[in-house]
């Protein structure tokens, strides 16, 4: 059997991050997550399961929250993708989410933090009157290990009940 | 103003929140490291093949056994290796070791490493492993899967439940669990070209306990180990004993002299790790006619798993429910015997709370049923068996100092509205469907032990004091490094508060350096609900003593009294004046003009501080509210109440988060977490698919009330309460369960109580009734 190393089949693949331009070449297998981390340098999207379930590695693709494990770099290639890196403002200012989550409590070892956000962001976004059962609802596709949710859900209700986002 | 006592925003998070954190896989540019696990429980070992390292390179290189010891007679000493010799013993035990470039590569590597063995028969659960004839896990050197018995009993134990008016004796059990953070373990290692010292950045919660047992293993001198926490993603007492594989980590970097990295997957977290609580308690409770809890028998057994944890050993456990489990209860007569018994199943660690979820799961089912049989209200039943003498001394020589038992009791009950509650759990029966049920529980967390209590326990390696190094600079900013090693509890923002209100400056000029063996002096790191009381003490006595130099500058300065200086909104003050000086003008005369210190006084500002108290005890009082749908077995929680006191609260804010984090751990323990072996041994709960972490959807808001007792059993009157919220949800949770049900004439004292449990409860107590339960779903599957 030929041994086929990875070089062989890695291809080239632009991700556009944050207004950024990244080219680097990637095997199709690389996840998006592997990519934003290693190749782009974004280490603020986490992985915590790497099978779809924590949502750490939450991050917006063309606005929509996707998991960035179960995606595979190759398919971002024409998307606009935005990561926990992209939040603040480029003078430090933080967005009204990270702002509230400081405010409310609402991380503790801060793992899960910048997928909360993004996941926040991206509802907030494309819902911004979302109810409560609702919010908790999309709140629930993420996993926190630390807060019991219960600060992170005043943080983003207190963005909406603003209209911040 | 003091800062103490305020909900300050902490210092950790603006990095965090903007994704700037360093984790240990976000440090990169390392060769990945992986390991081939065993796929069998037991078996041996014929050959490896493929491009890997085995023990036997180990071996050659000189690398030692870890030999975890508790110096009692009973103990079985083993020697374990950094990778199984000879013998598999669990499902994921690591076997060899690869390196790739890239973590895929280290993959593909992995697939193409042939383990040969020869599988034997496994001892999986805590009955087989007991059973005679019982596989062994060590045969070599036990004769039995009994690795540790603690056995003790006050003298008129058997006179007293002799003379009980009732007797209720209970069965209660735990299944096995995992303390999931969220950041799965890992590790990252340099050693330096010349020179030769290792840097080992790992996801723990020791460093400098980590440093010195990797070290002994290695057999190199400390100083040439720098470990380093970096932000570290959750550990709740998994990262807490030393991982063989941080171990192998630092010996593949000397080895091979390149960077190596080993970020473990969810899917070896949840197998290999390590896992808690496997544990059957059998009681056996004498009570006086007026439902006083006259004496206790006890046996409990933990299944420990395949290996003892390292240095904590594996006797933490079982020794914790022998020494802690009379609780809160004025009880005088005490019996136990408690063993640790050893399975071919994942090893265990300490997890929030260790036994004490288990030991309160016990005690206040217990007292629930009690009060059922002696026809007194669960409140009442409490009321009258509560400690509120103190200092009292349990059964087992633990000394509570001042708490409030009845008061958070009482107070919880007035929250909550119990009358209320019970009109519509009435109107609910009624009605059928889902039924409401409420539950309680009282509990003490020993919290803030140095090293008295660890001696006790005759560990190895006995932990214990805390040492701080505080310092200010010729800028006015004050640096305080430590020897605890917080991982998201806000240890550093609360320490700032502690350090800014004695040196009257402002938390924001205080920078606190942790976990970095390098950087901060000798300490054993944030787990037991510890670093609040010892860290914080610390940190008090060296701001007093730094406040004292200050306040000796400043009077020589001043041209006053010593006494007379005041410090305060970054100034010092004589008193009763405006007379005073700029403290960051002090500290600047202190290192830039010492000619006018005061004669004999060291140049410069620093001082030292340890702290090394025999321990106290917090209390608290949990309600939960549940609705069971008895068709279904379905839980869902509605309500939950604590009352704490934990001595006083540095910031209400980290203390109401660590409450509700640590319920909300309780509550899925109590609900939903299981890892599940099958007989032969294999793990079938090796993603979050399987194994379930709450969401936000399974968590109620969380009410919380404070009472803040003063104590002196700590030097700020702060008490820790990491571990609570843990301790008391799941009794809470279990007791409300059984309440919802208990018309139905159910009885369940097994958690996680998952549909499946309350389902069996609920048709084995149909089976007990004379008219047996009318319902579709007595032909249902068995329970697993």
């Amino acid at each position: 059997m030929t041994e086929i190393s990875a070089a062989d089949v890695a291809v080239p693949v632009v991700l556009r991050v944050n207004g950024d331009e990244y080219r680097i070449t990637a095997e199709p297998r690389r996840t998006l997550a592997d990519a934003l981390r290693d190749d782009c340098g974004l280490t603020g999207t986490h992985l915590g399961c790497e099978h779809g379930v924590c949502g750490a590695c939450t991050v917006l693709l063309d606005g929509e929250p996707v998991r960035s494990c179960l995606l595979f770099a190759v398919q971002a290639q024409d998307a606009g993708i935005r990561t926990v890196e992209g939040l603040a403002a480029a003078d430090g200012t933080l967005h009204p989410l990270q702002e509230a989550f400081w405010r409310h409590h609402g991380l503790q070892c801060g793992f899960c933090t910048p997928g909360f956000l993004m996941l926040s962001a991206g509802m907030l976004e494309s819902c911004p009157d979302i109810g409560d059962d609702e919010l908790r609802e999309a709140l629930s596709s993420n996993l926190c290990r630390c807060t019991g949710y219960q600060t992170i859900v005043e943080a983003v209700q207190s963005v909406r009940d603003a209209g911040e986002a | 103003m003091s800062w103490v006592g305020r909900s300050i925003r902490r210092v950790e998070d603006p990095t965090l929140l903007c994704g700037a954190g360093m984790f240990v896989g976000d440090i990169g540019g390392a060769a990945a490291v992986r390991f081939v696990r065993s796929p069998v429980a037991s078996g041996l070992i014929r050959a490896v093949r493929g491009p890997a390292y085995t023990i036997a390179d180990l071996d050659a290189d000189g690398v030692g056994n870890i030999e975890a010891v508790l110096h009692r007679p009973d103990y079985v000493r083993l020697a374990q290796p950094l990778l199984a010799r000879e013998r598999v013993r669990y499902v994921g035990e690591p076997v060899a070791v690869v390196v790739g470039a890239t973590a895929a590569e280290a993959e593909d590597l992995a697939e193409q490493v042939e383990l040969d063995i020869e599988t034997l028969p496994a001892a999986v659960g805590l009955e087989a492993a007991l059973a005679p004839g019982a596989p062994l896990v060590h045969p070599d050197e036990a004769e039995s899967n009994v690795m540790l018995a603690g056995e003790m009993a006050t003298p008129e134990l058997a006179e007293a439940l002799e003379r009980a008016h009732t007797i209720v004796e209970l069965e209660i059990t735990s299944g096995r669990q995992a303390a999931l953070p969220l950041e799965a373990r890992g590790s990252h290692a340099v050693t330096e070209r010349f020179g030769g010292r290792t840097t080992l950045h790992a996801s723990i919660q020791a460093p400098h306990m980590i440093r010195t047992v990797i070290c002994d293993l290695l057999g190199m001198p400390e100083a040439d180990l720098r470990v380093v926490a970096p932000d570290v993603g959750g550990a709740f007492g998994q990262k807490l004993p030393l991982a063989r594989e941080d171990a192998i980590v630092v010996w593949l970097s000397r080895r091979l002299g390149r960077p190596v990295a080993w970020i473990e997957d969810r899917s070896e977290n949840l197998m290999a790790s390590w896992h808690s609580r496997e544990q059957r308690y059998r009681l056996r409770a004498g009570f006086n006619a007026e439902a006083h809890l006259e004496a206790l028998q006890a046996d409990v057994a933990a299944n420990v798993g395949a290996w003892p944890c390292y240095p904590i050993t594996w006797g933490v456990e079982p020794l914790m429910a022998l020494a802690e489990l009379p609780g809160p209860y004025t009880l005088e007569h005490y019996g136990v015997r408690s063993r640790g018994v050893a399975s071919h199943t994942c090893p265990m660690s300490p997890y929030r709370g260790v036994s004490r979820p288990v030991i309160t799961l016990a005690l206040e089912r217990l007292m629930d049923i009690a009060a059922a049989r002696l026809g007194v209200d669960p409140v009442e039943i409490r009321r009258r068996n509560l400690q509120s003498d103190f200092p009292h001394i349990s059964p087992t020589g633990l000394r509570h100092d001042e708490g409030t038992y009845r008061e958070a009791m009482e107070l919880a009950v007035s929250h909550v509205d119990l009358r209320a509650f019970r009109a519509r759990q009435h109107a609910a029966r009624a009605a059928g469907g889902p039924q409401p049920g409420i539950g309680i529980c009282t509990f003490s967390e020993r919290t803030g032990y140095g090293t008295p209590a660890f001696a006790a326990r005759a560990m190895g390696v006995t932990p214990g004091f805390e040492n701080v190094e505080l310092s200010m600079d010729p800028s006015g900013y004050v640096t305080l490094r430590i020897g605890a090693s917080p991982h998201g509890q806000g240890l550093e923002t609360a320490l700032s508060q502690i350090t800014a209100d004695e040196l009257g400056t402002d938390p924001s000029r205080v920078r606190v350096v942790a976990s970095d063996t390098d950087r901060t002096p000798y300490g054993w790191g944030s787990f037991a609900s510890r670093a609040m009381v010892l860290a914080g003490g610390a940190t008090y006595l060296a701001a007093q003593k730094l406040a004292t130099q200050l306040g000796s500058l400043a009077a020589e300065v001043l041209e006053a009294a010593a006494d007379d200086i005041v410090l305060a909104d970054g100034r010092a003050t004589v008193v009763g004046t405006s007379v005073g000086i700029e403290i960051a003008e002090l500290a600047r005369i202190a290192h830039h003009h010492t000619q006018r210190l005061p004669a004999g006084a060291m140049p410069g500002l620093a001082a030292q501080a340890g702290y090394d108290p025999a321990g106290t005890f917090s209390n608290a009082c949990h309600v939960a509210e549940v609705e069971v749908d008895p068709d279904t077995g379905g839980v869902s929680m509605r309500r939950f109440v604590v009352v704490e006191d934990a001595g006083r609260l540095i910031n209400p804010m980290i203390a109401d988060g660590q409450i509700r984090g640590g319920v909300a751990q309780g509550i899925a323990n109590a609900l939903l977490e299981e890892v599940v072996y099958d007989d032969d041994g294999n793990i079938l709960t090796t993603s979050l698919m399987d194994y379930l972490p709450p969401t936000v959807a399974e968590i109620p808001d969380i009410e919380i009330l404070h009472l803040e007792t003063a104590s002196d059993a700590t030097i700020t009157g702060a008490k820790g309460l990491g571990e609570g919220g843990t301790i008391g949800a799941p009794a809470a949770v279990l007791n409300a369960v059984n309440d919802a049900l208990a018309h139905l004439g159910v009885e369940l004292n097994e958690m996680p109580a998952t549909p499946e449990r309350v389902r069996a409860a609920v048709r084995a107590a149909a089976g007990r009734s004379p008219a047996g339960e009318n319902d579709r779903s007595t032909q249902e599957a068995p329970v697993r």
